[in-house]
């Protein structure tokens, strides 16, 4: 089981050895995001930008002009919302070849706090017209995501987690860019679920199971582009569909799930995630149980839900 | 690079361009005039005196890079790159039409020749520091000229720029402060108070020379509607290709310049001549077909 920066990091070095047109620029955290791995082995090819976030986007377009495979590395928030303009108006709408390696995404960002905890990124990254926006669920999934957006000529915006999550897929995974995956079916519900979330919505599922209720898991690794009849056809199958995210219940995956379903599928939906407020500083344990997101509360909270619908 | 001494060519395609750029603005019924008439003399000896360029192979690769990084003076741009051969002069009656590739800020996916888009401001000189970083990373001999505005001087962003650069050591990165000492809205004179403009220098008694030296800048000081100083200027910007310093000239220049009614008058930063004011302005510059 290995962390999603330490898969960064480590990607980004075993394709600077073959594709000569990669540069990594960092904003001050390298040691954080783990691109000091690249650093230490590419030390011609990384570009330490300060603590400049606006500035190292722009950089990183002009980087691209003259062919180059330019990969940022910073904190999810300090993209999203420090340089969310430049990204915009530089990267997106030129539709330039920048990657934006978004680490810390989530919740679960190693006792930072609210200010460092993006409850917003993907509302934000998925309304912008031409972005690429990708959340895998663990190491095999994140490696194949970086290597696919390193040979992908435009903007992609790479949602990764901090730490490790138990893995549910194994090398032979392939990246698809809009494909959904099936990690467990299920009659009674459906949850759909992105990044790491996709994991303890698998471990829910097993607790429900115990329970005798048939809960099936598809997990959506890329929130766009996405197959939209993917989403139906997991979704017609089932009575009740149930959106799971580290991320604001606004705007983000159950958003998506929601304005599909609108207009191709009407049907009872619930989305879990952040209710409209903020973060705090806690172990992850901690932050999982307090926004009902780990396994066993999500299965609680099932029930619970299930209990009123039938009623 | 410049040989030539003789700078009466450049200030006839100067006054044919201040033309453009009022009567342009006034078919499309929108668009600025007070930023772009700065910044012409700049931009007309860039593009016909100083950087090495092809108009109809816009994407030669050993071109030299120019951006507009104050991207409201667009129709400016287009006026100067429509003189030099890059389109013609009768597209720029499209200008914010509808279709178009002269988009009311620069837009580098429609018109070849563009090197980004800009537009919100104080963005353009750090995508420049990369086309000099990818340059020298490249081993490319082209220099990147960026032209920013005192106004946008004011956003965060173009500090972060002033800082990296020179510790990448670009002498192949010359960036050109248009100090025209007036924006859109601004600030009001206090009593008594004297500035060129009829509003407040946003960088009024601010020894931006010696900032720029203290954060590593090689500083040349012009002013900006002097072509005996612009064109040396620029060329000796670009002899320092090779250098480990970047530079910056700052031209003092005079928002509107060139016409009377638009020297030195805030409110003219996006405003649309009359018929009348046109006539005039035609016969000022001996402009003989008004076409209006």
């Amino acid at each position: 089981m290995k962390a999603l920066r330490d898969v960064f990091g480590e990607t980004l070095v075993a394709l600077g050895k073959t594709n000569p047109n990669i540069l990594v620029l960092d904003a001050d955290l390298a040691n954080s995001t783990k691109a000091d791995k690249f650093a230490v082995e590419h030390p011609d090819k990384f570009l330490e930008m300060g603590i400049a976030e606006q500035n190292f986007v722009g950089v990183a377009v002009g980087l691209a002009s003259l062919g180059f495979v330019p990969w940022l590395s910073s904190f999810t928030v300090f993209f999203t919302h420090r340089a969310v303009d430049p990204i915009r108006m530089l990267v997106a709408q030129t539709h330039a070849n920048v990657k934006i390696g978004a680490a810390y995404a989530g919740l679960l960002t190693g006792l930072t706090g609210k200010t460092h905890q993006d409850v917003e990124d993907l509302a934000i990254m998925r309304a912008m017209p031409g972005m690429t926006v990708l959340a895998p669920a663990d190491e095999f999934e994140g490696e194949a995501m970086i290597r696919w957006a390193t040979e992908f000529a435009g903007p992609v915006y790479l949602r990764l987690a901090r730490d490790a999550s138990p893995p549910v897929f194994d090398s032979d995974y392939a990246f698809t860019p809009g494909k959904t995956y099936h990690l467990r079916e299920g009659y009674d519900l459906l949850l759909i679920s992105t990044g790491p979330q996709s994991v303890r919505c698998v471990e829910a599922a097993e607790r429900l199971a115990e329970q005798g209720i048939s809960a099936g898991v598809l997990h959506v690794p890329s929130i766009k582009p996405v197959k939209t009849e993917e989403i139906v056809t997991a979704c017609e199958p089932v009575p009740i569909i149930f959106t799971v995210e580290e991320h604001n219940v606004f705007g983000g995956l159950g958003g998506l799930v929601a304005e599909i379903l609108a207009e191709h599928l009407p049907k009872l939906m619930i989305r879990f995630g952040i209710e409209d407020r903020w973060g705090e500083s806690a172990p992850n344990d901690f932050l999982l149980d307090q926004f009902q997101l780990s396994g066993p509360r999500l299965s609680e909270r099932i029930v619970n839900r299930l209990r009123v619908a039938k009623s | 690079m410049s040989v030539k001494t003789d700078y009466k060519e450049l200030e006839v395609l100067a006054q044919r361009g201040r033309w453009l750029v009022i009567s342009t603005v006034a078919g499309s019924g929108a668009g600025h005039v007070g930023g772009p008439l700065s910044a012409m003399d700049l931009m007309v000896a860039l593009y016909f005196r100083v950087m090495d360029v092809r108009p109809q192979e816009p994407q030669w690769p050993e071109r030299d890079r120019f951006i507009l990084s104050k991207g409201h003076s667009a129709i400016g741009q287009y006026t100067v790159m429509a003189l030099r051969g890059y389109l013609p002069v009768e597209e720029l009656k499209t200008f914010d039409k509808g279709r178009s590739r002269l988009q009311g800020h620069p837009d580098v996916t429609k018109l070849p020749g563009l090197e980004t888009s800009t537009g919100s401001l104080g963005q353009g000189l750090s995508v420049g520091l990369g086309f000099a970083l990818g340059g020298r990373l490249r081993g490319q001999k082209f220099h990147t000229f960026i032209l920013i505005g005192d106004g946008e001087l004011q956003e965060g962003m173009i500090w972060e720029a002033l800082h990296i650069a020179p510790r990448y050591k670009l002498g192949n990165l010359t960036a050109i402060l248009d100090w025209n000492g007036l924006q859109q809205f601004g600030w009001l004179l206090a009593p008594g108070e004297k500035h060129r403009g009829d509003r407040r220098d946003p960088w009024a008694g601010v020894d931006l020379k010696t900032i720029f030296e203290k954060l590593g800048w090689r500083v040349l000081e012009i002013d900006g509607h002097d072509y005996s100083q612009i064109v040396p200027a620029l060329d000796a910007a670009k002899k320092f290709g090779d250098s480990d310093q970047p530079t910056i000239i700052v031209a003092h220049t005079i928002k509107g310049k060139g016409v009377q009614i638009t020297e030195g008058k805030f409110e003219w930063h996006s405003k649309v001549a009359t018929k009348e004011e046109l006539y005039a302005v035609a016969a000022e510059l001996g402009v003989e077909e008004v076409g209006v």
